[in-house]
């Protein structure tokens, strides 16, 4: 027999990006500058916590919302870190990544008809995201004369003072573009006026090089109606343990809440002893991270002038955003790039409106292989552009 | 500070360019030349050397640390010890420290007899030197912040969200 798809699955394309995996099993020698995680392994002294929690038997079910304790350190670090004040009893729940957050506010949050603006180029499965919720998306471009930030204008261009929800990243995926708090304050004036439930994804907050990362649930009649994500995969480098959280009005956290208790029951028990001891001890591991990240940032930033391709000032995540040079569509470029030179990234295009003609560059890999990389890229613009 | 931060990336890789370090750290390559020239200068730079796994090469190097205990007098200090012992092409660190014993010594050598000898021979003989314990090492999992051996294959998919 062969299923019938729901509308909903059938609706999303498959990942723009498969076809790339393809091309990358024909040679072996391939450096991918794809990957959106850090090369470093988690801290230590999370792995450790994460192993003794096991060693004692710590293997059930937590509270649905998490580990009370985990919430409390959750509810600290906000608050010393982005100035944010969250109740760990009700206004917290801890997720199995971030994405499971996100996807538990489009389900509780987005009735069939409802119309989410997107600010874009954004992490790809805010659109699939909600087309399974059974919304209708409304991408709002940023562009790079604007340094890839939202401004109201493009918001109403684009009419989402129609919109029921506006979902934010930043620092962003994949542009690294980061939104100061200047450049914030119309855009919480802008939802509150046309009364938008915002959610914003800020998993990249701690990776902020130029100066401090702002909340836009900070903002003075913000928090009302904000969902905040974060999470341990970025700045903690613990992917693969699948840990975030959300933060938000006690009554939006529960309806969350109502549909994690019935799908995921609770976060990886493990992974959330990691998470605490991530919180209590590892600050010094991820300012050593965020250095070498910068430090990458600032080679490829300057190696991607030298080799004459324009690339937009990344000022936060661990991507860069360069131009691909004339005469290529980003995909173009990305695929003979990998099938000549063996270096894979990722085309623009993929992460929607306004990625058009750029790649993501991620730089989350060891600088020899930056370098290699950068050289191989050189010798093809040299070759074709 | 800049200085300081050419110093850290020297620390991981010695080898790193000058025009690497200064892309790194948006300094000009000047600047990043400069930097090291003071950071030599003044001796916070004593020297550049390469990280090896010996468990790699066929030859056989043989290295051990050697605690020693020491008796001073008023006429002999540490540091006068640790002079004389230092000067031996032998020794390859040697540092005074806290607990049990006084000096902690590392000592290579081509074979387990050269390096006894010189400990035998050359250490022990030593009149202030009332103690040694030598213990040979077998195995090295990590020299200078680095781990040896072979790492993992990473098993990351090419690309992700």
């Amino acid at each position: 027999m062969t299923f019938e798809l729901s509308d909903r699955v059938q609706t999303v394309p498959p990942s723009g990006i498969r076809r790339f995996f393809e091309i990358a099993e024909e040679r072996d020698d391939v450096i991918s500058l794809g990957v959106g995680e850090p090369d470093f392994a988690t801290p230590w002294a999370a792995r450790d916590a994460a192993i003794t929690s096991l060693e004692q038997g710590k293997t059930s079910y937590t509270a649905n919302r998490g580990r009370r304790d985990l919430r409390e350190a959750i509810a600290d670090y906000v608050a010393d870190r982005f100035d944010l004040g969250y109740d760990p009893d009700e206004e917290i729940i801890v997720t199995a990544g971030a994405s499971e957050a996100v996807d538990l506010a489009f389900r509780a949050f987005v009735d069939p008809g409802d119309t989410v603006a997107i600010a874009q180029p954004s992490y790809i499965s805010y659109e699939p995201g909600v087309i399974f919720a059974g919304g209708e998306v409304l991408p709002v471009p940023t562009y790079e004369e604007d340094d890839f930030r939202l401004t109201v204008e493009g918001l109403e261009e684009a009419g989402a003072d129609e919109a029921d929800m506006l979902v934010l990243c930043y620092p962003n995926n994949p542009t690294g573009a980061i939104m100061p708090a200047e450049d914030l304050e119309p855009i919480a004036e802008f939802a509150r006026e046309h009364d938008l439930t915002v959610l914003s994804d800020e998993i990249y907050a701690e990776l902020t090089y130029d100066g401090e990362h702002t909340s836009i649930a900070s903002f003075e009649g913000m928090r009302e109606r904000t969902i905040v994500f974060n999470g341990f995969s970025k700045a903690h480098a613990m992917t693969g343990l699948r840990l975030g959280y959300a933060l938000g009005p006690a009554d939006a956290i529960a309806a969350m809440n109502k549909i994690h208790q019935y799908t995921m029951l609770s976060a990886p028990t493990t992974a959330q002893y990691a998470a605490l001891e991530a919180l209590d001890s590892c600050e010094n591991d991820v300012r050593e991270m965020v250095s070498q990240y910068d430090r990458r940032r600032q080679f490829v930033l300057s190696r991607f002038r030298e080799i004459g391709m324009d690339v937009f000032e990344a000022k936060g995540a661990f991507y860069c955003f360069p131009e691909v040079p004339e005469g290529f569509t980003a995909e173009e470029f990305a695929e003979e790039v990998l099938r000549e030179q063996g270096v894979a990234v990722v085309p623009g295009d993929v992460f929607g409106a306004g990625g058009d003609g750029h790649l993501r560059i991620s730089y989350a890999t060891g600088l020899d292989d930056l370098r290699e990389a950068l050289a191989r890229i050189e010798a093809f613009v040299d070759e074709h552009a | 500070m800049s200085e300081r931060e050419v110093l850290e990336l020297l620390r991981e890789n010695a080898r790193y360019s000058t025009a690497d370090i200064a892309r790194m750290t948006d300094l000009e390559e000047d600047e990043v030349e400069a930097a090291i020239e003071e950071l030599e200068a003044t001796g916070v730079v004593c020297g550049y050397q390469a990280v090896v796994d010996w468990d790699k090469l066929e030859d056989e190097r043989v290295r051990a640390e050697v605690e020693l205990n020491v008796r001073l007098d008023r006429e002999t200090g540490y540091d006068d010890i640790s002079q004389r012992l230092a000067r031996f092409p032998q020794v390859k660190a040697l540092r005074l420290v806290s607990g049990d014993y006084d000096f902690d010594m590392e000592v290579e050598g081509d074979s387990i007899r050269e390096v006894s000898q010189f400990i035998s021979e050359k250490v022990a003989p030593v009149p202030e030197i009332t103690q040694t314990v030598t213990h040979y090492v077998m195995t090295s999992y990590k020299e200078n912040g680095i781990e040896l051996g072979d790492g993992e294959d990473d098993e990351r998919l090419s690309f992700s969200p």
